[in-house]
């Protein structure tokens, strides 16, 4: 029997490698006459060990990493194809604690399946959740995910059935199912995984959501910085058209839904769901002034769904398995599972999927492993660049939306960036006001032209320049773009920088001139 | 005076215009385009795809300089990006980054003398596991180091 073995093309992990393992493998295959199958899969979420690299067995998927490809050779030697014993052998990837222990829901098929193929998907578990959409009422639709508990995974957290109830409600006539994949929160690259990974997931998400709103056109805001993702997806749809799964007759269903993928072109704010949808109508991603909803006039004006990727990414599976599977998991009102990024200066980066509910510090220590440096982790931003910065005395927090707003911080997107005690938090808040003005919109002045007076009075605090004083006045700019931001950038740009001057106000200190 | 594009290039522009205004709100979707095609955005055709999309210049120069992936003047051979983000910053893109600018003798936004190389920051990559992250012509680096830096611009003929 050929044997099959798996080599992400994860972005990431190519960045590390991984094309150039994949042609080593298959070079030193046909150089010794060996047939095999090699299926690029996307990655397992496990960074510190790409490139991993699979191998099937009887006994199930053996994994060897992190390999470079001056190992191929003596992988090979190790009969690596069968199983074989090498220094980088991981065992079954399955066994692995690190994967072990996780609750995938929403990764269920990241980093297992051939994201290229329909058929891969279908065998595993896809297309399930549109087949039972199809059977049911577009209400009953809606209220399976209002019932799941889903909240929007973006960040902002809001009820998905609400929002998508409120697009069911509007009259009949065009409406819009658009998702957010402008991912551009540092730390964060959960949807990239899923659109590398798994495309066919989001694909399905935004089906289910157009059968169930009444909406027949769909579009995929991506961010250009994602050139892997951009061609993964074109790749699934273009196969979801091919195998009817997109298109005039959705499933045999006579429904109609279309998708495509529209390109960002390097703007943070249009992460914020206004400013997308006027990107995507091809103008300056400027802050749309709400009401109205994009709910009721969105898109070209039309009644329009704006959803996350993980969160669209989630609904085939509350729809394969039912409201209550999902809801099963969690904590208060933070239902079913997360996706974790571990990232910045972290020993084991990468993807952990786990219920709400587990805390900071098991994500740190635990799965994380400590600092990538070996030093002491200082402190931790969670959320992007808007959350606040967590200090090791509140790690052991919960994940869950609740109880990080309770400590005056954010949950965001599950993004969670580590520095160790090098760190200057100064510099930090710095930083925070800089990218603020870099990217704002311009269109309310708290945000254009406070985030600019922002890096000002810090660089004064930081000159001596009348320290206390502008420390003061610091507070109240801070203040002044909470309350009248438009949107979330200025309105929550606040947040790094009052955290960093709550617990680490030393950093503020003076410095000498140089 | 504006700009004129050279005759090819508003050739170009225009069957760029002509293939997508049918499309909804097509304009970043021609921009998109533009870049791909001439390697950035030269001012010279912004009132081609006004006109194109009948809408004013001062429109579509106002969609141009909103975002920062469209570029006014033609690149270098080479587009080196450095993620200047929070996760690259905890793993050493501040010093990642002064190294750049030294070993190409460039600042961000500029281009080495001899047009082989152009320095852009970039705030996310998408490679936060693997920070310090770079991109080079649409490739993602992760991990690098002052000197992994160095070879992957000599792979590609920095004369030094």
């Amino acid at each position: 029997m050929t044997v099959t073995v798996y080599v992400p093309r994860d972005s990431s992990a190519l960045s590390l490698g991984a094309g150039e393992v994949a042609q080593a493998i298959s070079k030193e295959a046909s150089a010794r006459g060996i047939e095999m199958r090699l299926v690029r899969n996307g990655s397992r979420g496990a960074y510190w060990l790409e490139p991993l690299v699979e191998v099937v067995t009887a006994s199930g998927r053996v994994a060897y990493g992190p390999v470079t490809p001056a190992d191929v050779p003596s992988l090979f030697a190790a009969d690596f194809l069968n199983g074989g014993q090498h220094p980088l052998s991981l065992g079954l990837t399955d066994a692995m604690s690190w994967f072990a222990s996780q609750q995938r829901l929403t990764f269920a098929r990241v980093g297992i399946v051939d994201p290229t193929s329909v058929a891969d998907y279908v065998a595993n578990d896809g297309y399930q959740g549109l087949r039972r959409a199809l059977s049911m009422t577009p209400q009953a639709i809606v209220q399976a995910v209002l019932d799941s508990g889903l909240r929007g995974r973006g960040g902002a957290a809001f009820p998905t059935g609400i929002k998508w109830k409120t697009v069911l409600d509007q009259p009949a006539g065009q409406k819009y199912v658009t998702c957010n994949a402008d991912e551009g929160d540092s730390g964060t690259f959960s949807d990239r995984m899923l659109m590398e990974g798994d495309p066919l997931a989001l694909v399905e998400g935004m089906t289910i959501a157009g059968i169930a709103v009444g909406a027949t056109q769909g579009y995929i805001y991506l961010r250009a910085e994602y050139p892997h993702a951009y061609r993964a997806l074109n790749h699934a749809i273009a196969a979801a058209y091919q195998a009817r799964y997109l298109g005039s007759d959705v499933m045999g269903s006579g429904k109609r839904f279309d998708l495509e993928v529209r390109l960002g072109a390097g703007a943070y704010v249009c992460g914020e769901e206004t400013s997308m949808l006027e990107s995507l109508e091809g103008k300056r991603g400027e802050i749309r002034v709400r009401p109205p909803l994009p709910a009721i006039k969105g898109l070209f004006g039309q009644p329009t769904i704006v959803n996350n990727v993980m969160t669209l990414g989630t609904v085939p599976t509350i729809l394969h398995k039912g409201a209550e599977f999902y809801k099963d998991f969690g904590m208060g009102k933070s239902r079913g599972t997360l996706p974790i990024q571990l990232a910045g200066n972290i020993k084991r980066g990468g993807l952990v999927e786990r219920a709400f509910g587990v805390t900071l510090r098991e994500l740190l220590y635990d799965y994380g492993g400590g600092s990538a440096t070996g030093r002491p982790i200082r402190t931790v931003q969670v959320g992007g660049p808007l959350g606040a910065y967590i200090p090791a005395s509140q790690f052991d927090v919960a994940i869950d939306y609740e109880a990080l707003t309770a400590i005056g911080a954010l949950l965001g997107h599950g993004g969670i960036v580590v520095f160790d005690d090098t760190v200057d938090m100064a510099k930090m808040a710095r930083y925070a006001m800089e990218f603020c003005a870099v990217e704002s919109c311009g269109k309310c002045t708290p945000c254009r032209i406070g985030s600019t007076r922002g890096v000002e009075v810090i660089d004064r605090i930081l000159n001596g320049v009348e320290s206390e004083r502008n420390v003061q006045l610091l507070e109240d700019l801070c203040e002044t773009m909470l309350q009248g931001s438009l949107c979330g950038l200025g309105g929550m740009t606040p947040f790094p920088v009052q955290s960093a001057l709550k617990h680490f106000r030393d950093d503020f200190r003076a410095r000498t001139r140089h | 005076m504006m700009q004129t594009l050279p005759p090819t290039d508003t050739d170009t522009v225009r069957r760029i215009v002509a293939d997508l205004k049918g499309r909804p709100g097509p304009l970043i979707e021609i921009l998109h385009a533009i870049q791909a095609a001439l390697g950035y955005v030269p001012e010279g055709a912004v009132p081609v795809v006004a006109e194109g999309l009948n809408l004013s210049r001062a429109e579509v120069h106002g969609v141009v300089t909103f975002y920062h992936y469209f570029r006014r003047s033609p690149p270098g051979k080479h587009i080196v990006s450095l993620c200047q983000a929070e996760a690259c910053q905890s793993m050493g893109a501040e010093g990642l980054t002064s190294h750049a600018k030294h070993h190409l003798g460039v600042d961000f936004h500029e281009t080495t003398s001899d047009g082989q190389f152009s320095l852009e920051p970039v705030y996310c990559l998408g490679n936060c596991a693997c920070s310090p992250a770079a991109m080079v012509n649409g490739r993602l680096y992760g991990r690098l180091t002052p000197e992994r830096f160095d070879a992957l611009i000599a792979e590609r003929g920095l004369k030094k």
